[in-house]
């Protein structure tokens, strides 16, 4: 990598968030819920939030930045960024999209944003309902592997014949989320616990995902905002100081009719290392992980491949309380997650990694330097990052 | 009742066609034949799928289908629960495969696994090709789809 690299050259100054809501339940339009978190986070920083200059989101955001900056009279646009890929892959992207703005002059305070609102746009988790399928879904919808579980499924059945990896794995990155996200008043499932009974009476979605294997579909706004590290200083919070970012996949992750070279994988191998290597911290430094959560697999996948545990370990690593916080080994999804926080496209893990550092966690880990968040494990292309406090750099 | 049908899933699914730019109008065309056609590349005689409009291995532009030799390989499974399309409203559960071919480099192929879908299923297992031909409707031109079934 040589002297190229973004660690410490920017900071988080502000995080904001709507109200999170069950899907289709906003009262408000998806373009206010957009507006709406940047200006909690402008309000969060102590920022005006005509300051910002630059704009970066993913999965096809449908609230375009010049819309934004006309709508909030923002003086000067220099950055409008949009990282390719569905899902939620490009969530830690994006922040690695902002930070090497500011970090290159590209811009100076640029806004990370993720809204939803299902209600007006459809939803994720069916099938199109259209007369002919072209292309890459030719050789799959036909057969009703249509929506994101059924596509990721497959994956994860392999990865337990490759490694014997068993099904209470995903059992206990589910029960983390639901036991965190009651500590979090935010959360949509706030006041709705899950015991390891629920989960196993509840329904198939596919085998091997149970209904709660799986994530929400949620309506809501989000927004982080990334000055230098020069600036950091001036603004209300405790900056938090953006150390790592990487993005992308293993060979031919996105060949048709599911053949990736590499198939059991959250498609993290590669971009882990990388992400560390820019960091400069070893996985055994990281002291809490908000590790995506589309389907519990996924996670499984995202732990091992991340380092925090081996294929071997796994069974015995992967349990309910080396999960939760403040007391196991490896926190991850603190605030509830995708499972039981809210669905914002994992835009919310970030925010939380965010929060672990400050100490502002519902569900605080103690003495937290170094935050890891995963994104999107499964799809093409995935993302990662890792934020950490000023004694770390 | 799952699969009460002539087909093995519910009518009315996304009816598959050819790619609009033409990539792979002989697949569906050979399909329809009962013929399973894998893309090959003319000038380093190695199989992809699936299809693109170059080579993965050599970039060459020199591409075209061959038939399927031999029979397939379970390499992974899911069994679905929860109908996400109306089509599937009575076809839950059912199986769906992805099937690796041996004969060409283990390429991968997704396809349902007849028979009955709380049957166990076994990665490794061997499986054949069964071809499934479809009509048409007001919306859609007959096609063909390709199955999978364990080889006793």
């Amino acid at each position: 990598m040589g002297n190229r690299t973004m660690r410490g050259e920017s900071a988080i100054i502000g995080v904001g968030e709507t109200t999170y809501y069950k899907r289709g339940r906003s009262p408000d339009a998806e373009f206010k819920l957009v507006i709406e978190a940047i200006l909690k986070a402008s309000a969060d920083a102590g920022i005006d939030p005509r300051e910002i200059d630059g704009f970066a989101s993913y999965s096809n955001d449908r609230n375009d930045p010049s819309r934004i900056a006309a709508a909030l009279d923002i003086k000067d646009l220099r950055f409008s960024n949009m990282e390719w890929g569905g899902g939620g892959g490009g969530g830690s992207a994006a922040c690695a999209h902002a930070a090497a703005a500011v970090a290159t002059g590209l811009a100076d305070t640029v806004v990370v944003f993720r809204g939803l609102a299902q209600g007006q746009f459809g939803r994720f988790g069916q099938g199109a309902r259209v007369p002919h399928v072209r292309g890459d879904q030719a050789y799959t919808a036909p057969y009703g592997l249509m929506s994101p579980a059924q596509s990721f499924a497959m994956r994860v059945h392999k990865l337990f014949d490759d490694h014997g990896i068993t099904q209470d794995a995903l059992k206990a990155c589910s029960l983390a989320s639901y036991h965190h996200a009651q500590n979090n008043p935010r959360a949509v499932m706030y006041g709705r616990p899950l015991t390891p009974e629920d989960y196993d009476a509840s329904r198939w979605i596919v085998e091997p995902f149970h209904l709660f294997d799986c994530c929400q579909e949620n309506d809501g706004g989000a927004a982080m905002i990334f000055v230098s590290a020069e600036r950091a200083k001036d603004f209300a919070k405790t900056p938090v100081y953006f150390l790592g970012g990487a993005v992308g996949s293993g060979n031919r992750a996105g060949s048709g009719s599911h053949n990736a070279t590499d198939y059991a994988t959250s498609n993290f191998k590669t971009v882990a290392p990388r992400m560390y290597d820019m960091a400069q911290v070893k996985p055994e430094e990281v002291d809490v992980a908000q590790v995506y959560e589309n389907f519990t697999g996924g996670v499984v996948m995202s732990i091992i491949e991340h380092g925090l545990t081996s294929y071997e370990e796994a069974n015995d690593f992967i349990t309910f309380e080396n999960l939760i916080a403040p007391s196991g080994k490896m926190p991850i999804n603190t605030s509830g997650g995708n499972l039981a926080e809210c669905y914002m496209h994992g835009l919310e893990l970030n925010i939380e990694a965010v929060r672990q550092v400050r100490g502002e966690s519902c569900n605080q880990v103690d003495d937290v330097n170094v935050s890891l968040v995963a994104s999107g494990p499964m799809v093409t292309p995935v993302s990662d990052m890792i934020v950490g406090s000023e004694a770390v750099l | 009742m799952a699969n009460p049908g002539r087909y093995y899933l519910g009518e009315g699914m996304p009816a598959p066609a050819p790619a609009i730019d033409g990539l792979d109008t002989e697949y569906w065309e050979g399909v329809k034949r009962h013929e399973l056609l894998v893309q090959n590349c003319h000038t380093c005689d190695r199989p992809q799928f699936g299809p693109e409009w170059v080579c993965h291995r050599c970039h060459s532009f020199d591409l075209g289908w061959k038939p399927v030799e031999g029979n397939g390989r379970i390499y992974s499974w899911e069994r679905v629960w929860h109908p996400v399309h109306p089509a599937l409203q009575d076809s839950c559960p059912y199986l769906v495969v992805l099937v690796e071919l041996p004969n060409h480099e283990n390429v991968r192929m997704v396809g349902n696994l007849v028979g009955d879908p709380m049957q166990t299923v076994e990665i490794g297992a061997e499986v054949r090709p069964v071809f499934e031909d479809h009509e048409g409707s007001d919306e859609t031109e007959p096609f063909t789809l390709v199955h999978w079934e364990v080889v006793a």
